[in-house]
């Protein structure tokens, strides 16, 4: 019995949020690594983007809540999101416009791809701050829990009650429904696979008949759909303010570098190891080694080898880490 | 641009024009660190805030009085903790040295970094509450060395460079972008140890009321010499009012306006000698041999490698040297303003803003790179009201009532954000070198 309770303390504290937070990262990660794969820079504004498309997924659950729309149990923001995605993307093509296009015309080095895109942080910044506020803002709707601790306890007679909230459910339902599709696309479409021509040798990619044009603009459409549902999973999740999202950058950036820059599948990966490893690490295990140990063995510390006051700190070593070791990441993405 | 910082003066308040005076000199001096990195060498440093919060750092342990009550109760944790990293690290330049590079090596060195910060952790961890419970209000932390705080500033450039050269052995051969990330990453791992060791630094707990290196305006308020000066200068203003008693007042209102100004005053001293003395080594630096071998290096690792020069070690050299005029920047900083807020140093402030006043000043050149402190500082802190101004004038027909209107001048402070990005995007797009380009005379 004992042993069970264990096990269900490490689901409810460890395994689920990490998860949760895990598919959050992945999605921005991949986002990343698809800008950093095709379009050759490191997109500074990652954070900042995945802001303004959450804001514009909470203006339209505003709106779809001021009409009296809502989907019953499920958040009203599932009703907005794709409304969210088509405004980010036609922000995100906007200063690709005016912006990006300008030095890949020129072929600028990256360095300066990615002093131009801290200009776009700026102005995105201002944008949503503008436009919504800095203040931290809830808008879930609907059921909270799937399962209540309580509930639990009593149903199995345990110990350690389970709480699974209904939006942790549907981040890791969507982020897998989400990730299988681009996979799909990326590996089994003609687009897809130029797209990833393209990524490997730019200039074979267009003497055999691609479209860079095309390329970039599907990559941009992509980009937009990850960073919006991204951005308005972990807003439902915890709550959307722009300071979180902005500093949200840092671990989805070492998120998409642990997994090897350049290739999704690494990104998604690398952002369950940054999670996993950023909950393990700061977990106290004294309720744990309870259950599990007898008595005369039972910790009088909390066991836990960092405070979680390092929590952030424990994402960046590990990708200093890997810079250091192994600069490709995790599963070999573009060689530094 | 001084102009622009008198007329401030004029229309606002010397006050204000003189504390955006100072932080715009303090500015200068960091974007002259990043600019001796990026401008004389190419290398991207995105890791400014952690070397100013380490100057500021070197300002609190230099000019705070020790807490002798909290070494007592946990000096010797701490000491006993240090001598263990210190052996830690012996062991490990040991182990390099003597052993051939295998997997065994590799995962000895892990496993002695794995355990000795364990082991250190559970040491020290007594001897870290105890400091902590030495009256928390106040002070729980061991306090610094009580020397003026004018040490600090050197002290500061030695933390930063110190720190610079940890990251510059580790991080230096990435690519630029990753070089960005790294440092970025890095310097945020730097303000997470700040804000949470609270032995060290009171952590989020702030350390406040610093030594100065300048007068006290309460004890200006009561010197007679200083009181008279103002008379002196006010006398025009003064002999107006005949009734005495009006006088007093109004000569009392100036002496405490007077003395603000006047600390302001010294500190911007203090703070333009640092600039001028670093202005006159960078420039000596950068027409010297040495100027001429990091912009081959610069522009052309490989042809200034084939000359014989050793790229890797010029790089960590500059690297370290930029970081340390951050790190006297940010000691300066804690001065002036008298208190330590690890809380407040935040990525968009310490190191974006910097960037953009290294870009908008023009990279490669030191008077590009003061006048960028000046000129980006200066909207930075003007830009609300500036943009209060254009908000009212562009909607001067709309009744005041109206929620458009109402919103925007209510979310007035994040104009500035905005004005920044489109500086930073029309100088990068229009004029990619800045303001002032590099000029390089060949004699």
């Amino acid at each position: 019995m004992d042993f069970i309770n264990a096990i269900i303390l490490l689901l409810n504290y460890i395994f689920i949020p990490a998860l949760t937070y895990g598919s959050q990262l992945a999605l921005g990660a991949i986002f990343v690594t698809l800008i950093y794969g095709i379009l050759r820079f490191a997109n500074f504004a990652t954070g900042d983007m995945m802001s303004f498309g959450t804001m514009t997924t909470i203006l339209f659950t505003w709106y779809f809540q001021s009409l009296g729309v809502s989907l019953g149990v499920l958040p009203t923001a599932l009703l907005a999101i794709p409304f969210g995605i088509i405004f980010m993307i036609f922000y995100m093509l906007l200063i690709d416009k005016f912006v990006f296009k300008y030095y890949r015309h020129q072929k600028s080095p990256p360095v300066q791809f990615a002093m131009v895109s801290i200009g776009v942080m700026f102005v995105t910044q201002a944008v949503v701050r503008i436009i919504i506020g800095p203040a931290d803002r809830r808008f879930f709707d609907g059921e909270k829990f799937i399962i209540k601790a309580r509930e639990f306890k009593e149903m199995t007679g345990l110990n350690e009650g389970l709480a699974l909230k209904s939006t942790q459910v549907i981040t890791i339902f969507v982020t897998i429904v989400l990730v299988s599709l681009l996979f799909w696309f990326l590996n089994r479409t003609k687009t897809g696979k130029s797209m990833k021509a393209y990524s490997d040798n730019e200039d074979l990619a267009l003497l055999s008949g691609i479209d860079p044009k095309k390329i970039v603009l599907v990559t941009w459409i992509i980009a937009g759909i990850l960073a919006t549902i991204g951005g308005a999973l972990y807003g439902l999740d915890k709550s959307f303010k722009p300071f979180t999202y902005f500093n949200n950058m840092l671990p989805i950036f070492a998120a998409a570098i642990v997994g090897g820059i350049g290739n999704p599948f690494g990104a998604f990966l690398g952002g369950y190891v940054i999670a996993f490893s950023e909950i393990l690490l700061t977990y106290a295990y004294k309720k744990f080694f309870m259950y599990i140990l007898p008595e005369s063995m039972e910790p009088n510390s909390l066991v836990q080898l960092l405070s979680t006051d390092y929590k952030f700190a424990v994402s960046f070593s590990i990708l200093v880490i890997v810079l250091i070791y192994r600069p490709s990441g995790i599963f070999k993405g573009k060689v530094l | 641009m001084m102009v622009l910082i008198f007329m401030v003066g004029i229309f606002q308040s010397w006050n204000i024009a003189l504390s955006i005076f100072n932080l715009c000199l303090i500015s200068a001096v960091m974007t002259m660190g990043a600019n001796i990195q990026w401008g004389y060498a190419g290398l991207i440093n995105f890791g400014i805030m952690g070397y100013t919060a380490l100057g500021g750092l070197a300002a609190v342990l230099i000019s705070v009085d020790p807490v002798q009550e909290a070494w007592r109760a946990g000096g010797f944790d701490i000491l006993m903790s240090l001598w263990l990293i210190v052996v830690m690290v012996l062991v490990i330049r040991f182990i390099l040295k003597r052993f051939e590079k295998s997997k065994i090596r590799t995962y000895s060195i892990a496993a002695i970094i794995i355990s000795g910060i364990l082991l250190i952790r559970f040491s020290a961890e007594p001897g870290i509450e105890a400091i902590e419970a030495v009256d928390p209000a106040k002070t729980g932390f061991l306090g610094g060395f009580g020397l003026p705080i004018i040490f600090s500033w050197i002290v500061g450039a030695l933390f930063a460079g110190g720190l610079a050269f940890i990251v510059g052995k580790v991080a230096l051969g990435l690519r630029a972008d990753y070089l960005a990330i790294a440092t970025l990453l890095i310097s945020e791992i730097v303000i997470a140890i700040i804000k949470h060791e609270d032995w060290l630094t009171r952590g989020v707990k702030n350390v406040i009321g610093l030594k100065r290196p300048a007068p006290y305006e309460v004890d200006l308020q009561t010197t007679d010499w200083f009181i008279k000066l103002v008379e002196k200068f006010n006398s025009g203003k003064l002999s107006v009012i005949d009734n005495l008693a009006d006088r007093q007042a109004a000569l009392n209102q100036l002496v405490i306006e007077g003395s603000s100004v006047f600390v302001k005053l010294c500190y911007s001293g203090l703070f333009l000698i640092v600039v001028i003395i670093l202005l006159i080594l960078t420039q000596k630096a950068l027409y010297s041999p040495w100027g001429r071998m990091m912009r081959a290096i610069r522009d052309n690792e490989e042809a200034a490698n084939a000359m014989g020069k050793n790229v890797v070690k010029q790089h960590l050299l500059i690297f370290i040297l930029g970081s340390a005029i951050v790190g006297i920047a940010g000691a300066m900083l804690v001065t002036q303003d008298g208190l330590f807020t690890p809380g407040s140093y935040r990525p968009m402030r310490y190191t974006f803003l910097i960037w953009v006043m290294v870009i908008v000043g023009g990279s490669g050149n030191n008077f590009g790179a003061i006048l960028g402190g000046f000129v980006v500082w200066f909207l930075w802190i003007e830009a609300a009201p500036i943009s209060l101004f254009l908000i009212n004038f562009f909607t001067a027909g709309i009744p005041e009532t109206n929620a458009l209107k109402a919103h925007l001048i209510e979310s007035v402070p994040y104009f500035r954000f905005l004005m920044m990005g489109l500086g930073l995007l029309f100088i990068m797009r229009y004029r990619p070198k800045g303001i002032l380009p590099e000029k390089i005379e060949i004699k």
